[in-house]
């Protein structure tokens, strides 16, 4: 058939036995997945033109996780969870994870437990708790990075509220079958290494149009060595070097994620073994290094050593790529029994993330025990500073300072202040740096002997 | 769609994404109320590092204070314009604005789905690099038909790519009007 698996999914959606890169076909959309940055203007979109009163074309499929500005003052962010919340209602949205605690004005007053809310968090992260990422299927988000989601072999993608907005009311979208580039990944991931330093290497290598328009189809044994919060690391960052979506076929770590959380069926999918590929990469892991991204851009890549004399005044551990439960167990492996040097900050992605901060262990202590007792702060669930966000966003940069990040972008003033640095990293770089002080190599501050992330 | 379009170019850069266009503090202003879907014009390129902005000079603000509109109409871009995330508040910002067009060497893809889709500007692109061929606030020609951009200081033209594929959706006014015209909406 010699077709890759993007090429199949859009060909079993677009009713067609298959496709080729470069065609454009119509294609039945399984999940619209929204936010409350850019819910209000799809709704308001999708009202406009289909009507006040139209009915989404298909309940089940439409999910909306508000995420974005959520502890803030600003009155029209309130606002808009306001406009999700009565959409969900009017429409009758069986997937609609409210900010319940979001009443009134002022800073909301968090959930007082992570289990007693129908918040979730982080769309990205929550989507798959909450069992809506599956194999084989379409996924559109009105987030870049909803090609996290292509972790679980299916084909996600990002779009706008327009696109967004015809979705909701069509259950369609129009899009050209891309190009697959491969990247493949030989060797055993050592223990100092994490998906952050796989996909940062390559964005360096490809730059951040490197795959613009493309696939990036990830494949190779380090990759399946890897629990699916890594694989959705990998994934999430594809959009840094422009692709359209990012994807790893499904092995049987991915089918027991999915299968925990979700009775639905699915469909796998895999390249074959004839498939066209307009590229290939292959890298051997030994061959790289705990890796940053310097500031301004994902694709200026160093390796954390070539950065050890730049002194860094912030650590910042969260997001959908850097805040996940993988991500704090790696962080809590290097601050266990130590105390950090800089603001060190710690911002769960989802309410499930929180909840494993308190069961999860490091030497015997939680991992929230961990942070605590090593100077760090804890904030609730949510996007947070990942996107700079409103002014009296928790841990926005207000400064032209340096921040040493998980996050996965660092463009001007992506953070907060135009002439803030941004360094990209992985939890366990993140981590190392906030005991020392200056960008450093996880080696640098303790042997890595146990490894992290790994399934 | 316009054919011709004439009025003085802002240039830019590589890799201008969209936190520069429309920084993130003021997403939370909802883009379906007329009375705050002015204020991403007002906000509209103001996330460029100052140095940068309005090439070769830069220090040249794209909105004055207290203006809700640019004086230009055509932006000028190297590569991977739009890149980052999928806020389709950024083409909107510039539209609201008053931009027409803008000319890169390349979009990033989400950014030029959007304002095809949305229709919020036309979006055009050129082998040959032109940030060094124009000057922030040059008067410039834009002949959509033809696929040309003229500089009228220089006199110097230059050729556009054609739009091909998506030419159907701009000429019908987005994503919506197309489906309409091909019959797949009422």
């Amino acid at each position: 058939m010699n077709m890759t698996i993007t090429e199949k999914i859009l060909a079993s959606h677009a009713g067609k036995t298959s496709v080729k890169a470069g065609e454009n076909v119509w294609v039945e959309v399984d999940v619209l997945l929204t936010h409350d940055v850019c819910g209000p203007g799809t709704i308001g979109i999708f009202q406009q033109e289909f009507g006040p009163d139209a009915k989404v074309w298909d309940r089940e499929k439409v999910v909306i996780l508000p995420d974005h500005y959520i502890f803030t003052a600003d009155p029209m962010a309130h606002r808009n969870i306001d406009t999700l919340r009565d959409f969900a209602a009017k429409q009758r949205l069986p997937y609609y994870y409210d900010a319940d605690f979001v009443k009134g004005s002022g800073v909301p007053k968090p959930y007082s437990s992570p289990t007693a809310t129908s918040y979730k968090g982080v769309c990205h992260v929550a989507l798959p708790q909450a069992g809506h990422a599956r194999p084989g299927e379409v996924l559109l988000g009105t987030d870049s990075h909803t090609c996290t989601h292509g972790a679980f072999g299916e084909f996600a993608t990002g779009v706008g509220n327009t696109e967004a907005a015809f979705a909701m009311g069509t259950g369609k979208i129009w899009l050209k079958v891309p190009n697959t580039m491969r990247f493949v990944f030989n060797g055993e991931m050592p223990a100092y290494l994490m998906a952050k330093d796989l996909i940062l290497h390559v964005i360096g290598q490809i730059g951040t149009d490197g795959a613009t328009y493309a696939a990036m189809e990830f494949d190779g044994p380090a990759i399946y060595a890897l629990d699916m919060e890594e694989r959705m690391t990998i994934c999430n960052m594809a959009v840094e070097a422009g692709a359209k979506n990012g994807i790893i076929a499904p092995d049987a770590i991915t089918e027991k994620y999915v299968k925990a959380r979700t009775k639905k069926p699915y469909k796998v999918f895999r390249s074959d073994a004839d498939a066209t590929f307009a590229s290939t990469f292959t890298y051997d892991t030994k061959d790289i290094e705990p890796t940053v991204a310097q500031p301004h851009s994902p694709g200026k890549r160093a390796t954390a050593r070539q950065c050890r004399d730049v002194k860094v005044d912030r650590v910042y551990i969260g997001s959908c790529t850097g805040g996940k439960t993988v991500d704090f167990v790696a962080a809590a492996n290097v601050l266990a029994g130590k105390t950090v040097k800089i603001e060190t900050l710690i911002i769960p992605a989802t309410t499930d993330v929180d909840t494993d901060l308190d069961t999860f262990k490091v030497n015997g202590q939680t991992l929230r025990q961990v942070f605590q007792n090593a100077g760090c702060q804890i904030a609730p669930a949510s996007c947070a500073a990942c996107l700079g966000g409103p002014e009296d966003t928790f841990g926005r940069a207000q400064t032209p300072m340096t921040v040493v990040s998980t996050t996965n972008r660092n463009f001007p003033g992506r953070m907060g202040h135009k002439q803030a640095g941004i360094y990209l990293a992985s939890p366990l770089t993140a981590a190392a740096s906030a005991l020392t002080g200056h960008v450093t190599d996880p080696r640098d501050v303790m042997s890595i002997d146990k490894p992290i992330g790994r399934a | 769609m316009e054919k011709m379009i004439c009025g003085k170019v802002f240039v830019a850069g590589d890799n201008i994404d969209t936190d520069q266009i429309i920084p993130a503090k003021y997403l939370s202003y909802d883009p379906s109320t007329p009375e705050e879907r002015k204020f991403f014009g007002k906000y509209a390129m103001s996330g460029m590092p100052i140095d940068e902005s309005g090439l070769p000079k830069g220090k040249i603000p794209f909105v004055a204070a207290h203006a809700f509109t640019s004086p230009y109409v055509l932006v000028i871009a190297g590569k991977n314009f739009g890149c980052g995330s999928s806020r389709e508040h950024a083409p909107l910002a510039l539209a609201e604005a008053g931009v027409k067009a803008v000319v890169a060497q390349s979009y990033a893809r989400i950014f030029y789905r959007n304002t095809i889709n949305g229709a919020y500007i036309i979006p055009l692109e050129t082998a040959e690099r032109l940030v060094g061929e124009f000057d922030t606030g040059d008067e410039a020609e834009l002949d959509v038909a033809k696929a040309t951009i003229k500089n009228l200081r220089t006199g110097k033209s230059f050729p556009l790519q054609p739009l091909g594929d998506v030419t159907p959706i701009i000429e019908a006014g987005g994503i919506f009007e197309y489906a309409k015209r091909q019959g797949m909406l009422k």
